[in-house]
């Protein structure tokens, strides 16, 4: 009951506090208080991010913090930004040909986008799943310990493949078939194979970009099981087509949307995600999560 | 609707004349495709037929004589050993580098399509002009002769081209998701293209270099321009490899083409015996490249 109460408490001073962070967003029309900071400390701060590609601006005038080992959801209709938005927070972008950043995305306090940063160290503590399960053409092992071997990551081959092969909940159903090929497990399994993957190179935030839609039903309730697992370790940033899947995995949920066809995404709400799925602020928001558009 | 019974679903009309055309279809390709396998069957029974009986172990081993009888094509087999040997040491590294720059690191800009124009071009220009660049730059201002260094590097020349062309596209059938996969996990470009791009790319590469290989091993014209002897009494030897680069040389080719202007029936035989070799030596090649091709394909 105490808790729920400080909860309570927080929120309403959130809310007080909400017209001052939407100063930030220079966006006109942009509802007061749509666009909340969450609670505890922050993984990621994004000041008014803006993605090119060439001419076409993607992304622009995002404005939010994302908090330590929560799950984050993004979602949005297709074509809104989400993930370039996602790809943009461990330099993935920067691998596009015409890609241009804007704005300042700062991991603990560092700009990710500043000169001296390597890419490939925030990639190292930043990982990636894809929407499409991408294991190598190699062994389960040789697979989980690729970034292990490719980043000096301490420890035997079998050693890190178990460790990290128990934290994607897929040790059970592989360890006796660890020579075997990656490509000859299926698709959830090759997912969370993904995931294993991810976990060996021992990151502290996980991006996963559409990690079930290539999916059935029940792998993608393993992956969602699994999500809720790593979340005590793990800072995890999803981006998902299917409102049910960031209603039953996430924290926090942002939404995202580029009003016209050919115009820049941009984020319309951000909020807890129970408040944001029951009591949205935004119009739009609400037209979107009740299923009128997108 | 309920089917009537006397519905039978024959073809008929429209569908039957689409049907027939599709069937025909068939035959005529398999038509074009029977067209060369009979020429070439037609070429090498005519070939087998001439040179089989010539074809001996002292054939093999035996330097040329004005005596057909006795006339061998050692010298040309090894010189052909050599030069495409050499050929390969020197293409191999530069062409694949270049199809990996190009492909995974060269930004996207004019100089790059300037790059690619020119070797689709140079991929087209005749095996004779590269004979004459390798006269003119390899032989004379470099003075080293007509040697195999002089016709390695001329060959070499000639086939990094369609090596290059050939090493990208392998390239870029690897999936961007691979390449994305070992990016996101925090390997630097070079570890994405050393420990997934290439060995998924390997068998295209490797397919190119020995059709690349296989045309080095027939060129005449080039070789002929820088100077191959059609006579020689000495051949290349493993034992003094640096020695051998600057010998002077034959190749199989040049040694056929010289039998084949002689007027005398016998070394016509001799001309169809080392045709014989020739194939053999580029039919191993390419079954070569069909078995690391299997080897490599991911399971």
């Amino acid at each position: 009951m105490k808790e729920a109460e400080l909860r309570e408490t927080e929120d309403r001073l959130q809310a007080a506090a909400a017209p001052l962070a939407s100063l930030a967003d220079p966006t006109p029309g942009s509802e007061l208080g749509a666009i909340r900071v969450p609670d505890g400390e922050a993984v990621f701060e994004l000041s008014d991010v803006g993605v090119w590609y060439g001419n076409k601006h993607a992304i622009s005038g995002i404005n939010m913090q994302i908090p330590v080992r929560k799950v984050t959801a993004l979602i949005g209709p297709s074509g809104c930004g989400k993930s370039t938005l996602l790809r943009c927070l461990n330099r993935m972008n920067d691998l596009i040909p015409g890609a241009r950043i804007e704005g300042e995305i700062n991991y603990h306090g560092t700009d990710i986008y500043a000169k001296k940063v390597d890419p490939v160290e925030v990639r190292r503590r930043i990982g990636m799943v894809f929407q499409k399960p991408n294991p190598f053409p190699k062994s389960i092992r040789d697979n989980v310990t690729f970034g292990a071997k490719v980043n000096r990551i301490k420890g035997t081959p079998d050693e890190i493949a178990e460790r990290a092969l128990r934290q994607a909940a897929l040790w059970e159903e592989v360890k006796n078939d660890l020579s075997k090929s990656g490509l000859a497990l299926s698709g959830g399994q090759q997912q969370r194979l993904c995931i294993a993957r991810a976990l060996a190179v021992q990151p502290d935030v996980i991006l996963m970009d559409e990690p079930c839609s290539a999916l059935d039903p029940i792998a993608t309730l393993k992956i969602e099981d699994l999500i809720r697992e790593l979340t005590k370790e793990y800072t995890i940033i999803i981006v998902t087509h299917n409102m049910q899947q960031a209603a039953r995995v996430s924290d926090n949920t942002a939404f995202l949307l580029a009003q016209e066809h050919g115009v820049n995404g941009q984020l319309i709400e951000y909020g807890p995600t129970n408040e944001l799925f029951t009591n949205p602020r935004d119009k739009r928001t609400e037209d979107y999560i009740t299923g009128r558009f997108g | 609707m309920a089917v009537s019974s006397s519905m039978r679903l024959r073809a008929e009309g429209a569908v039957a004349r689409r049907q027939w055309l599709s069937r025909a279809s068939r035959y005529l390709f398999l038509g074009a495709t029977l067209c060369g396998l009979a020429v070439l069957a037609l070429l090498m029974f005519i070939t087998l037929r001439e040179g089989l009986e010539r074809l001996d172990w002292d054939f093999l081993v035996n330097y040329p004589s004005r005596f057909p009888e006795q006339a061998g094509i050692r010298p040309a087999l090894l010189g052909t050993i050599w030069v495409v040997g050499v050929t390969m040491i020197l293409a191999v590294p530069i062409a694949v580098g270049t199809a990996i720059w190009i492909e995974e690191f060269a930004p996207r800009n004019g100089f790059l399509s300037f790059v690619k124009l020119n070797l689709s071009n140079l991929a087209g220009v005749p095996s004779i002009i590269y004979g004459i660049l390798g006269l003119a730059v390899f032989v004379r201002f470099y003075s080293l002769g007509p040697v195999i260094l002089a016709g390695s590097l001329t060959l070499a020349l000639m086939i990094i081209p369609m090596t290059v062309i050939a090493s990208q596209e392998a390239i870029r059938q690897v999936p961007p998701s691979q390449r994305d996969g070992a990016l996101a996990l925090g390997a630097t470009r070079w570890q994405a293209v050393r420990h997934n791009v290439l060995p998924s790319a390997m068998p295209g590469i490797m397919t190119g270099i020995i059709l690349a290989l296989s045309r080095a091993a027939g060129e005449t014209a080039a070789i002929i321009m820088i100077g191959g002897f059609t006579f020689l009494q000495f051949s290349p030897s493993f034992l003094t490899p640096v020695q051998s680069l600057t010998d002077a040389f034959t190749i199989l080719p040049i040694q056929i083409y010289g039998w084949t202007i002689d007027p005398r029936e016998a070394f016509r035989q001799n001309a169809a015996a080392a045709i014989i070799v020739l194939m053999v030596g580029v039919m191993v090649l390419n079954i070569f490249a069909a078995v690391i091709r299997e080897r490599f394909r991911p399971s």
